[in-house]
């Protein structure tokens, strides 16, 4: 087996991609949520942005694509074959085992991540090639965005995929700090405050879009 | 014994050999000193349980004050039990009150195949220490003191790192049964001192891969282990492992056949 099999093949390797592609990732939902705060400079504004993307560097736009393709097939493979792997190393149960210290976020990371998979595929379908989205129009991302989240089913599944992301991040950007091996050494090593603050402005941030349509605060 | 002996209710993993169909039993727990340990708190069953004919409960026990890592049994659900910090042979049944039910069983792991009853082979450890977990010593007259200059924050972390036992709480503790603790703690103990210099980085990757050969799980950092640690190991030691890891894999390469003095 070469390097690569071998650092794949390994539980710690998986690992360091899976924190590695998780960085990838949370770095572009920084810049995509506050991409999408420019709804509420309105129309003429969110839509030109829009162009910006798709027209003006869309080379640039298909690089960081298919990065991102990259990176959450890697990120989901490796945690799906870890989660096997995990589970298979207690095969007998306990009868009683009581968590010390695990917080929701960490013991929900499994459930989330699938949920988000899910998540990015619609919302791929939704408001990028229009598959799911009942007036999807090339040139009209604001208006597309707001008969987007005409419908509360919609908003509230985005919403939720928001909670989840919250968690995943409030988790996943401390443990890949350590996962990475770039985490200083720490008196308290299970605080988090600054993967609390990124999980908050980042899912928040996201969330502000359906909470405005919803609310009328955007037309 | 007079008043202040606890009565309580022992839910107690019996299984009577090695891949043999276990289950949990319970038993009375009588007149219990509160001063004594969790372990004579046992025996006391235990002598019970001989007079009256039955197979006393294994458990392994050696030093019994904390310090050879041989006990260790899942105490209502906590490796070691609900006290910090603390072996199960130095928790005291003054941890409990009377009429409390205690559930005792045996460390869950693949890698960690129960022998009789508590008693779980940790073979596994020993093999991942084979594996990396040592430094090629030159022997001969002894060095100067101090000829070796090491920081004092070096030392700090290898020491605490050091303070290991093996008892394997963390495999225990971790929802993935990962020995991702101890390995790391052999780790930063040996990769911070000179001595372990040389071989620091194929330490690493040898230890790791025998890690998973043996099948423990993976880590997803949820704290556990290092909560259950008796000796308080960080799960800072991890940081330290995975980043050995990273340069190891980054650096490795054969070792060459023939060398200019071979
Ligand atoms: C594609 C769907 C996703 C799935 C199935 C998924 C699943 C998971 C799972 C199961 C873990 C814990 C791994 C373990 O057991 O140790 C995890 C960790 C993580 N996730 Fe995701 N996730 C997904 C999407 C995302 C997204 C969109 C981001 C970016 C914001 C992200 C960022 C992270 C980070 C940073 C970690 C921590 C890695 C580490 O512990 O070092 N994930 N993910
Ligand atoms: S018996 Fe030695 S540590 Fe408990």
């Amino acid at each position: 087996m070469g390097r690569l099999g071998k650092f794949w093949d390994s539980s710690v390797g998986k690992k360091i991609v899976m924190g590695a592609t998780g960085v990838i990732l949370v770095g572009f939902l920084i810049i995509h949520m506050a991409g999408n705060l420019q709804l509420f400079l309105g129309a003429e504004r969110f839509n030109a942005y829009s162009k910006l993307l798709k027209h003006d560097i869309i080379e640039l736009t298909w690089i960081v694509r298919l990065t991102l393709l990259v990176s959450v097939v890697l990120h989901a493979v490796a945690a799906y074959q870890l989660t096997m792997r995990n589970k298979a190393a207690r095969p007998e149960p306990y009868a009683k085992r009581v968590p010390q210290v695990s917080t929701y976020a960490s013991q929900t990371m499994r459930y989330g991540g699938v949920y988000l998979l899910l998540f990015i595929v619609y919302h791929i379908g939704h408001f990028t090639t229009g598959t799911f989205h009942p007036a999807f129009s090339e040139s009209g991302t604001f208006g597309n965005v707001l008969i987007g989240f005409s419908t509360w089913p919609i908003a509230l599944f985005y919403l939720g995929a928001m909670g989840f992301l919250s968690l995943h991040l409030y988790h996943g950007i401390w443990a890949a700090f350590r996962t990475l091996g770039l985490a200083r050494p720490s008196g308290d090593p299970l605080k988090r405050q600054i993967a609390l603050v990124l999980a908050i402005v980042v899912a928040g941030g996201f969330s502000l879009v359906p909470l405005a349509v919803k609310l009328g605060l955007v037309h | 014994m007079s008043a202040g002996g606890l009565n309580l209710t022992l839910h107690v993993w019996r299984q009577s050999g090695p891949n043999k169909a276990g289950k949990i039993v319970d038993y009375p727990a009588t007149n219990i000193s509160p001063e004594m340990s969790f372990l004579e708190m046992l025996d006391t069953v235990n002598e019970g349980l001989i007079t009256s004919g039955q197979d006393p409960i294994a458990f392994d026990h050696d030093c019994r004050e904390g310090i050879c890592g041989s006990c260790g049994v899942m105490i209502n659900g906590a490796a070691h039990g609900p006290m910090k910090q603390t072996t199960a042979c130095q928790l005291h049944m003054r941890t409990f009150k009377n009429g409390d039910e205690i559930w005792i069983e045996p460390w869950r792991a693949g890698a960690f195949p129960v022998i009789k009853d508590l008693v779980v082979d940790r073979g596994a450890f020993d093999r991942i220490i084979q594996a990396g977990g040592f430094i090629s010593a030159p022997t001969g007259s002894p060095q100067d003191a101090n000829s070796l200059p090491i920081s004092k924050l070096d030392a700090d972390d290898a020491m605490d790192a050091a303070a290991c036992i093996g008892c394997g709480a963390c495999v225990a503790a971790c929802p993935n049964a990962s020995a991702s603790l101890f390995t790391a703690a052999k780790i930063t103990h040996l990769g911070r001192l000179p001595q372990g210099q040389p071989e620091r980085y194929r330490r690493a990757l040898a230890m790791v891969t025998q890690m998973d050969i043996e099948g423990f799980g993976g880590c997803t950092l949820f704290g556990e282990c290092q909560e259950a640690c008796p000796k308080g190991i960080s799960i800072d030691t991890i940081v330290q492992m995975n980043r050995d890891y990273i340069v190891a894999a980054a650096s490795e390469r054969e070792e060459k056949v023939e060398m200019g003095a071979g």
